[in-house]
């Protein structure tokens, strides 16, 4: 399956396709609902930040153990809707990830497992464009996780505030820079945040980040894009 | 759902007045706060729009900024703004800039007053600071002189005077000596695409027209533009005034033209900086005790015109300016009392002076004329002491007419010898008023009812308030009489709700807001006041006193207050404006000049008093028991 490229309406195309060939209930009201148009100004768009903390770096082997939501528009972040869920993964955790998000043995099994929390999920992300950094790590996990469970992925447009913040170096960096190869500047969240005076906020919480997230593109809007910037310029 | 953000709730449980919240409350908090980013040089608040949160700075820098474009305020990490707004109206009172990149937290309003209502010490720290509200409008007065703070535009009161080069130095002079100002600018216009380029050329001064020409014999038609200063040293309008007097000094100049993005927009003279550095009406008053004879007074009392205009472009309201305003002119009684005392020596009887009409309200505007009495005691003997009091009055009254106060025209003034009583005489005269109140009693009580002791023994005019108080108060009669004395000024306004000019004279055209607005609905409520027995003396004090006493039908009072208000504030920022542009002062105001909005306005408040003249033909017709 084809993923659709940035400029092209295709999303709505692919939405529309998935509401009736999508088998799982869940899903096809998911691709129902109505989908952005890529001419949206960014200012108008409804959004949604999203981070998964996982056991490891690779959706074939490793799981997705947290998820947190923020709801936002390029003005407001909206902490009064934001949503947190512990998911328990079906394979052990190693004690390595557990230095790295702080969740513990004893929270995982307690947790559900991911499926008992996707209609919740899916409601949240539905109708809305999705915010996250980095997006392989959402994309590829939640989809493989869906594979796992219902036997069908799960695909949507997405703005990875990581690969706006490459466009922008990118862009800045002048013509002797990129001719003598100098290395970009690292573009981990942190860091990306850092370069406009956000605060400094503990990474690896999903919820964390998540809000953290959002603040970064409200931030990469203000200063290297517009309010009017069309949405289809910016998601992947 | 709620859920926990770790990170807010980490950082107010470190902010006032947050940390001192339970750690449930901080996360309920938390799980609940909207967050906003603003790039540095964006507006985050703008004048008088709404608001909906209380905002605080999680990271980065805001300036906070006064109506007037003062800078209030720089806040950092942990600040907190918009309370204000919050609890008076939910309007913006400061506007809010960002200095840095800023991230901000905004509680939401439901949330920010669920706190307050549920959480003590949360809502002490914010109404702890609203109490201080008078004392910061006090200590505003400071920051207002702040020459660090205020910028030469807002010191450019009036627009620019300015003529071309070739103007000869006789107009040139005619148009300084009409316009009463020191300097002048010379301008060259050249049409451009888009409107009109305004270049400055040079600049003339009192100084150059004497040096340069009457000293030098040259001709009066020789054109300005040959004896004008070229090479001048200029200012931008954001400059602050510290900045203005710091190139004044080092270039030697007293004038200073300002520029805006290039284009001369007037001139800032050296008097205009020392004028602005005296201008609040706390250093006035303090000022006025400086004074040591009548001729300084004379001279420092023409800053209460500035003092004045000040106020209404502070957005101070009908109160504020009015008792500012008898403030200042008690404080030239007072005075005057002090320099007479020295000139005529210790008064040989204990008397208390007397301030009688507007300023005895606490409503003194601009525009005023003096009246005022005495009172002795039972040891005043007109044969001995007559001569020593005469002159006292005559004094202060002469010295009140040097600071601006005109004469009374109906002579209540303290030179004439039939208003200087001892106490009993006094209250002998007012009960004759009340038990026969005749045309010229009752015009007499609506003067002198309004009273106040501004020196000497002044709890002998609190005597004579609480005796009018007891004499008047249910006195069917006497009312009946002061109210329909209070139906002589009817509102302005014909059959058909239209406005009434006056028909001819000098005023044609216009309406008298003092004699057709504020004076009958003063009148109004002096009637309402007596009637339930109010010692107070200020209309707005004695509608309180009324509207407590339930007199009144419900919501008429507040409906009179704001009428009053409404008329108060057309007045004064009419005169205002008479005083800025250099327009005689007075109560005259041409419907015309109002926009759409004013008139409609105006006239909904004429029909109040209309409608609040009418209750009291009702209410106090002799055939009804008033209470």
């Amino acid at each position: 399956m084809a993923l659709p490229q940035p400029h092209s309406p295709s999303w709505s195309a692919f939405f529309e396709e998935q509401s009736s060939a999508a088998r799982d209930e869940r899903l096809q009201r998911f691709y129902a609902a109505e989908t952005l148009d890529p001419d949206t100004p960014i200012a108008n768009a409804p959004l949604v930040a999203m981070d998964f903390e996982t056991t490891g770096l690779d959706p074939a082997q490793d799981e997705i153990i947290s998820i947190g939501i923020v709801p936002l528009s390029l003005s407001r972040i909206f902490c009064r809707d934001s949503s947190y869920w512990v998911v328990r993964p079906t394979r052990q955790l190693d004690e390595d990830s557990i230095v790295i998000h702080g969740i513990t043995h004893s929270e995982i099994a307690a947790a559900p497992d991911l499926e008992r929390i996707l209609e919740e999920l899916l409601a949240a992300l539905e109708g809305k464009l999705a915010v996250v950094h980095y997006h392989p790590i959402e994309r590829n996990f939640l989809t493989n996780a869906l594979h796992q469970r219902i036997g069908e992925g799960i695909q949507f447009p997405l703005i990875d505030t990581m690969i706006l913040e490459r466009r922008i170096l990118e862009y800045q960096k002048g013509l002797l820079d990129r001719l003598l190869r100098r290395p970009s500047e690292p573009i981990r969240l942190g860091h990306c945040r850092a370069r406009y005076h956000l605060p400094h906020y503990q990474p690896h919480h999903a919820l964390t980040d998540a809000l953290a997230t959002a603040e970064l593109l409200q931030a990469q809007i203000f200063h290297h894009f517009s309010p009017e910037t069309p949405v289809g310029e910016l998601w992947c | 759902m709620q859920t926990e953000q770790l990170e807010i709730a980490a950082f107010l449980a470190k902010t006032p007045p947050f940390d001192g919240l339970s750690e449930e409350a901080l996360n309920g908090l938390a799980s609940q706060v909207e967050v906003t980013y603003f790039r540095a040089g964006s507006d985050i608040l703008n004048l008088a729009d709404p608001i909906h949160d209380l905002f605080v700075v999680r990271s980065g820098a805001v300036e906070t900024f006064r109506r007037t474009g003062e800078l209030h305020n720089r806040l950092a990490e942990g600040g907190i703004f918009g309370q204000m707004g919050l609890m008076m109206n939910e309007r913006v009172r400061y506007p809010v800039k960002a200095l840095e990149d800023t991230l901000l937290y905004c509680v939401p309003v439901d949330l920010f007053k669920d706190y307050c209502d549920r959480y003590e010490t949360f809502a002490d720290y914010f109404e702890g600071e609203a109490t201080s509200l008078l004392q910061r409008a006090v200590e505003s007065h400071h920051d207002k002189n702040d020459l660090t703070s205020v910028q030469v535009k807002e010191l450019l009161t009036r627009p620019m005077i300015s003529v071309a080069g070739d103007v000869s130095v006789r107009q040139a002079a005619q148009i300084m000596g009409e316009q009463h100002i020191t300097s002048l600018l010379i301008v060259e216009r050249t049409h451009r695409p888009g409107g009109e380029a305004v270049g400055l050329t040079g600049l003339i001064t009192d100084q150059d027209l004497r040096k340069r020409i009457i000293a030098q014999g040259r001709s009066l038609d020789t054109p300005v533009a040959a004896v004008m200063s070229e090479d001048m040293i200029t200012l931008d309008r954001n400059a602050y005034v510290f900045e203005a007097i710091l190139t004044m000094l080092r270039h030697h100049v007293h004038h200073l033209p300002v520029l805006d993005r290039g284009e001369p927009i007037g001139v800032l003279s050296l008097l205009d900086v020392v004028r602005h550095e005296s201008q609040s009406s706390l250093l006035m008053v303090r000022s006025i005790f400086g004074q040591p004879d009548r001729e300084a007074l004379a001279q420092i009392a023409q800053q209460s015109r500035a003092v004045f205009v000040r106020m209404v472009k502070e957005d101070a309201n009908s109160q504020m300016i009015g008792s500012a305003m008898a403030v200042i002119g008690r404080s030239f009684k007072q005075r005057l009392l002090e320099l007479a005392e020295a000139e005529l020596g210790p008064p040989p009887a204990p008397y208390c002076f007397l301030a009688l009409g507007s300023m005895a309200r606490n409503e003194q505007l601009i525009y005023t004329d003096q009246d005022n009495a005495l009172v002795f005691n039972e040891r005043y003997d007109a044969k001995a002491h007559g001569e020593y009091f005469d002159r006292l009055a005559r004094f202060v009254s002469d010295g009140l007419v040097e600071c601006g106060y005109s004469y009374c025209e109906g002579g209540i003034m303290a030179t004439n010898p039939e208003w200087r009583m001892t106490l009993s005489e006094w209250k002998a005269r007012f009960g004759e008023w009340i038990d026969n109140p005749n045309p010229q009693a009752l015009l007499h009580a609506s003067i002198f009812f309004d009273l106040d002791g501004v020196w000497g023994r002044t709890r002998w005019a609190q005597e004579l308030v609480r005796f009018i108080a007891s004499k008047t108060r249910n006195n069917r009669r006497f009312l009946a009489c002061l109210a329909r004395n209070a139906l002589n000024r009817t509102p302005p306004l014909g059959f058909f709700k239209d406005f009434v000019v006056e028909k001819g004279g000098q005023h044609a055209n216009s309406i008298n807001l003092k004699r057709r607005g504020t004076a009958p609905l003063t009148d109004v409520i002096r009637v309402h006041a007596l009637a339930v027995g109010s010692r107070a003396a200020n209309s707005f004090e004695r509608l309180d006193d009324v509207m407590d006493s339930e007199l009144l039908p419900d919501g008429k009072g507040r409906e009179i207050r704001d009428a009053l208000e409404y008329i108060a504030m057309v007045r004064i920022r009419h005169q205002a404006w008479q005083i800025e542009t250099g327009n005689t002062v007075n109560n005259n105001i041409q419907p015309e000049q109002l926009s759409s909005f004013e008139r409609r306005n105006l006239k909904e408040a004429f029909q109040v008093l209309s409608n609040a003249q009418s209750f009291l033909k009702y209410r106090y017709n002799s055939n009804i028991p008033l209470r």
